[in-house]
């Protein structure tokens, strides 16, 4: 509402007169939406001024006057911790792993799929590969832990009799393992969904195209090479910068399900961390801090990546 | 020539589609075989199963798993908070996006850059999860059914969708009904919302599919709360809890419960029950979210 009133003094005065009439013409219009401007205020801007508390020692139940402003000590300390360094560490290896697999596999996934003649296979494949994407992490991290479980997962169990190992590894209990697990799991349960918008774009390019190969002699993975990959490449390029956008932004979700304390070390990210050194322990303030930092990065990186999309297609994804 | 050349590349393309199936086989049975083995396992004796060696059918057959589990009061208060929140969560969400939506989509409105601008930075910005914890604390929403709804009423990104669809829409349409006297609101509802079911119907799935496998508000907000309890939530303290007693099961006679079936089977039940229901909802709106994803990521 502020922002209306600043806008309405700059503007001359025959316009300011006109709106109040216009106001009450449109009052239905006002009604359906103001409601959820207070509500957008509250949940999201709200949580911003929250961001206070990481400059005050906060105490729950005291009024924001009363609490006691210590500066930046708790972002010292923050920088002063082992553990943070150890959460970012693990925040950026899980998110550059998880962006690699899951920005390459998807397009791999697309190709062949496009490539399956028969149609009622390639839909079939589509629905099943969609499913994982629609049950929760809860019910993914569940199953995970079955398969590489040690008594009779079927990971362990397919090793075995292949006889590639003589007995059962012990995934879940191995830090070493667990950031490939995560990426891996993430795989399983997002790549079938991220090929949508790739098959959308492939089934956008001319057929044609694809003709006119045949009819010169190329083979199919020459057609993949020279026409489908070309042609989905814009596609691929916008998908690139956002999720660099969101790099840091991967959450504790799959950390908090799949990870236990014997690979605490591996599994805690910089939201799990806040989670556990901030909520957990009642630190509030710190852990105010340590989603500051969070945030503060995200929207660097966010910019940064609308930055370079501008430059390369003079359009904003913000 | 020309023949020798056909035939050296009709060989590489039968190799190529080879590669193909072969790689597209792996990838489903890697994607399915998990549920069916899960499947096979919460329909199979649960002694029989420690066992090992269950594929995609049971050995010995037995419904006993599940009778146990919904003997259990919190799989089934579970289940009824979590029906409630998906159609509640569902229903709101949706009356909210569009209702925002349809004033987005007026260029008359003299609040619309305002209001879209107050909204679309919601998408960018983000206290993080203490801030957020404190809110809730001073709302008074902890250990409220409120919390499972009204945090996530409205996501901007939804609002878009659906007034890109709107904008699709011919206007004369609300003129016609303006000059019929219909007010604005009347127009809403009469006239756009069942125009724009199409659009409603990818939203409706995915604001359904979120309610139904939130967990983290109930872990969170209502983790004391008995009586607000989700079937994510009990099934993912079964899944935490790495030891094989009963505490992090609820309810009535649950060490002769546990007893009698193996936490394993426990676990693989309460994981199909927690799935079914999506299971049988995503296969029929494949056509609707499929567009709505394409749409949204071409708009944004």
């Amino acid at each position: 509402m502020k922002a209306i009133t600043e806008k309405k003094q700059l503007e001359p005065k025959p316009k300011a007169a006109r709106f109040w009439p216009i106001f009450s013409q449109q009052k239905y219009l006002y009604m359906m939406a103001m409601p959820f401007v207070a509500w957008a205020f509250v949940f999201s801007y709200l949580p911003l001024w929250g961001w206070t508390m990481a400059f005050q020692k906060y105490k729950p139940g005291k009024s924001f006057f009363e609490q006691k402003w210590v500066g930046l000590q708790y972002f010292r300390e923050l920088f002063h911790d082992e553990q943070f360094y150890n959460a970012l560490r693990n925040t950026l290896a899980m998110s550059i792993m998880g962006l690699l697999a899951g920005f390459i596999i998807p397009i791999i996934f697309a190709v062949l799929l496009n490539e399956l003649r028969l149609q009622t296979l390639k839909r079939f494949v589509q629905t099943v590969s969609y499913l994982p994407h629609f049950v929760s992490w809860v019910v993914a991290a569940g199953i995970i832990s079955k398969m590489l479980s040690t008594d009779n997962g079927a990971v362990n169990d397919l090793l075995m009799s292949l006889h590639l190992i003589s007995e059962p590894i012990q995934f879940m209990a191995k830090g070493n393992f667990f950031w490939g697990i995560v990426t891996v799991s993430d795989v399983w349960k997002e790549t079938g969904w991220n090929t949508i918008i790739y098959l959308a774009a492939i089934s956008g390019i001319g057929p044609e195209l694809y003709e006119a190969a045949r009819v010169d002699g190329a083979s199919r993975l020459q057609q993949v090479r020279n026409i489908t990959l070309p042609g989905i490449r814009t596609t691929i390029i916008i998908l690139l910068i956002i999720s660099i956008g969101h790099l840091i932004s991967i959450g504790f979700e799959k950390q908090f399900l799949l990870g236990n304390n014997l690979v605490r070390d591996y599994s805690q990210t910089l939201d799990l961390y806040a989670l556990n050194y901030g909520l957990g322990m009642g630190r509030f303030s710190f852990g105010t801090a340590i989603n500051i930092f969070n945030s503060v990065v995200s929207v660097f990186l966010l910019l940064l990546a609308n930055g370079i999309f501008k430059k390369i297609t003079k359009e904003s994804i913000i | 020539m020309l023949s020798k050349k056909l035939s050296a590349t009709s060989w590489q393309d039968r190799l190529f589609d080879l590669v193909v199936y072969v790689a597209i086989t792996i990838v489903t049975i890697a994607t399915l075989y998990p549920f069916l083995n899960v499947l096979a396992i919460s329909f199979n004796d649960s002694t029989d199963s420690i066992k090992g060696g269950i594929t995609i059918f049971p050995r010995v057959f037995t419904l006993k798993n599940y009778e146990t589990i919904f003997a259990f009061s919190g799989l089934m208060t579970g289940l009824k908070i979590s029906i409630l929140r998906t159609v509640i969560g569902t229903i709101l969400g949706l009356i909210s996006a569009s209702m925002l939506a349809f004033t987005l989509s007026r260029v008359d409105f003299q609040a619309r850059k305002f209001v879209s601008t107050f909204l679309a930075l919601t998408m960018y910005v983000s206290g993080g999860l203490i801030p957020f914890y404190i809110l809730i604390k001073n709302l008074d929403m902890m250990g409220t059914f409120a919390v499972y709804v009204l945090p996530s009423l409205v996501s901007a990104f939804n609002v878009f969708v659906i007034r890109s669809f709107i904008d699709g829409l011919p206007y004369a349409l609300q003129e016609s009904a303006k000059l019929d006297g219909a007010n604005d609101f009347t127009i809403y509802w009469r006239i756009i919302l069942p125009l724009t079911k199409p659009a409603l119907a990818t939203i409706a799935l995915f604001l359904a599919v979120g309610q139904w496998n939130a967990w983290f508000d109930t872990y969170l907000y209502n983790g004391s709360k008995d009586s607000l309890t989700t079937l994510q939530y009990e099934l993912m303290k079964v899944i935490q809890s790495t030891t094989t007693n009963a505490d992090s099961f609820r309810g009535r006679n649950m060490t002769q419960v546990m007893a009698q079936i193996s936490p394993e089977s426990v676990k693989m039940a309460i994981t199909i029950v927690v799935t079914v229901p999506i299971l049988i909802v995503y296969p029929f709106l494949q056509r609707y979210f499929v567009k709505g994803m394409t749409l949204g990521s071409v708009k944004s």
